[in-house]
């Protein structure tokens, strides 16, 4: 546990009572030193820096120092049109990028007021929730690996490989996606895609529980993780922590649950909420999700109807390739989508999403043109680097990489 | 009108603007001045409860005379219930109250406003750069007048803008 900081500084100041002979501390010269931290370092998950104020080995204010990877995809996105920031959002969070074009169609999806056919809504459900598996799976890899357990790693990757394969026949890439499109997704499961599925899902559990035994079995691991990096729930929400970083804490604060979207209510799954707040308990409820997204993905396979796989508005909608390349009013959509655009209604709005970091949305403001006027993203791993300092403060210097970790922070979407 | 702005009306009959809802969100426009009481009120209320900071963000409209629109979104657990609360604010005086001693969340989100589109907090705690460097010197990119391939500024560093 933490001990408090200025009861650690009071003991370095006293006088053992026991030997008054002892040379009494305060003639040592002490002071704090200051350490960069980053951006170049391993463990921070991409260019990340911290200036850490440190006394001894104790951590006494760390500064985060963002924007390395500044981009600048919030300006970018007033220039274009709607569908052309569907790529700019697979490069936010890179790890996920299938959750990231949901969270942003879904945002431009209620700007519309578009309703998506079922068979659209299963599919996103179930790619999202792969997706998911995907995310909790390179952070339970690298997490281990930063502190110290380097087997975990590989075995994640070997599981997270057989997904991303899944990923690469569905639309074409592994990673930047771009699969989902405003009124429906790009392209629909070939029955071997969904067998492959099925055959994943019966393969993963037992890998899981080894990954787990890895873990639980290893006194560092439990060691490291248990009581750090440690926030009452009442400080996580005040922060605007969210995702497994709010839930460790004892906060069942899941917008799949709290307000439904996609088909999220049409199958039985429970949110694991932690107790602690500690790197332990959010690393309980990432191994408990990945199990809750297998029993979603099962469901929805089970139950996947048929229908079309996007909305039919010819205005808004991009035709399928099959006919834009074999009729001519269908080529003329689709190019008139593209450079112009469609023009969405006067108004705004604000859609958060439950991503795999936590909640991701989107805040559309639309003047009627053809482009967003301003599109602005809340981005997860940007907030909880906003409790950094809170939650690093009193712990040794080697906790930091659990720290930074424990977010599940990647720097795309921090920095945008 | 929704019963949250009914509320917000009768408590802070001097503050309050005008509310709209649409595609299912609440925004309720506030004077800047009273901002930070109205917020206090959402927040402290047992009846609104407004807990979760959701985001901070800011829009501008060049041809208005109250240039820049600053948002704030925020979201009640125990309700499951949200809140959009707007204010505006001239170019000459783009100052409102810091949201920090209530949301301890603001801090990171108010910084970005202030980085982007140089909105002003008043009794924020450290307001500095956040995403672009600190020592970046052409104003503030999100503002509409500004160009999206900046103003040149890249182009005196020596290695992009070498020519061999």
């Amino acid at each position: 546990m933490r001990p408090p900081l200025d009861d650690q500084r009071t003991t370095v100041y006293k006088v053992d009572p026991e030997h008054p002979e002892s040379p009494s501390l305060p003639t040592l010269r002490t002071e704090e030193m200051m350490l960069n931290m980053g951006p170049q370092h391993p463990s921070t998950h991409g260019v990340l820096k911290v200036v850490l104020a440190l006394e001894g080995e104790r951590i006494v204010k760390a500064t985060p120092v963002l924007g390395f990877l500044h981009r600048g995809v919030e300006k970018l996105a007033e220039d274009g049109t709607y569908h052309q920031f569907i790529p700019h959002t697979d490069r936010l969070d890179y790890i996920c990028a299938m959750y990231n074009n949901f969270a942003y169609c879904r945002a431009v999806e209620k700007l519309l007021d578009l309703t998506v056919p079922p068979r659209a809504e299963y599919l996103r459900t179930i790619v999202a929730e792969v997706q998911r598996i995907i995310g909790h799976q390179f952070w339970l890899g690298t997490q281990a690996l930063d502190i110290g357990a380097m087997t975990v790693f590989f075995y994640t990757f070997r599981d997270r490989e057989i997904l991303l394969d899944f990923f690469d026949e569905l639309c074409g890439a592994r990673l930047t996606t771009s699969w989902y499109r405003i009124g429906g997704v790009e392209r629909d499961f070939t029955p071997d895609l969904i067998d492959k599925l099925r055959r994943f899902i019966d393969y993963f559990p037992p890998k899981l529980d080894e990954y787990i035994t890895f873990l639980e079995t290893n006194r560092i691991w439990l060691s490291r993780t248990k009581g750090v990096a440690v926030i009452s729930a009442e400080d996580a929400v005040n922060f605007g922590l969210s995702g497994p970083t709010l839930r460790g804490s004892g906060v069942d604060y899941d917008l799949r649950k709290f307000e439904p979207y996609a088909a999220y209510d049409q199958c039985e799954w429970s949110v694991p909420v932690g107790k602690n707040g500690d790197t332990y308990d959010r690393y309980w409820v990432r191994v408990e999700e990945m199990r809750e997204s297998l029993k979603m993905v099962r469901q929805l396979l089970e139950k996947l109807p048929d229908g079309p796989i996007m909305a039919d508005v010819p205005s808004v909608t991009l035709p399928p390739k099959s006919r834009v390349f074999n009729d001519l009013a269908s080529m003329i959509q689709q190019f008139k989508l593209f450079s112009e655009g469609f023009k969405a209604p006067t108004g705004e709005i604000y859609c958060g999403t439950e991503a795999a970091k936590g909640e991701l949305g989107f805040y559309i403001v639309s003047t009627g043109e053809g482009k967003p006027y301003r599109l602005k993203i809340r981005a997860p791993s940007f907030i909880h680097m906003g409790a950094f300092d809170y939650m690093a403060r009193g712990y040794m210097i080697a906790d930091i990489v659990t720290i930074f970790g424990t977010y599940d922070i990647v720097m795309g979407e921090c920095d945008r | 009108m929704h019963p949250t702005a009914e509320r917000i009306q009768q408590v802070f009959p001097e503050a309050f603007q005008r509310a709209e809802e649409w595609r299912g969100d609440l925004t309720l426009h506030v004077a800047p001045g009273h901002l930070h009481e109205v917020c206090r009120f959402l927040h402290d209320d047992p009846d609104l409860d407004f807990d979760y900071i959701v985001h901070v963000s800011s829009v501008d409209w060049p041809d208005h005379p109250e240039r820049f629109e600053v948002v704030y979104e925020f979201y009640s657990i125990r309700r499951r219930a949200r809140i959009r609360v707007k204010t505006r604010v001239p170019e000459e005086d783009c100052v409102v109250d810091s949201m920090t001693d209530i949301w301890k969340g603001a801090d990171f989100m108010e910084r970005e406003v202030f980085d982007m589109m140089g909105i002003r907090f008043r009794n924020h705690p450290n307001l500095v750069r956040i995403l672009m460097p600190d020592d970046y010197p052409e104003g503030y990119p999100l503002r509409k007048d500004f160009p999206l391939r900046g103003k040149g500024w890249r182009d005196t560093f020596p290695f992009l803008g070498e020519k061999s």
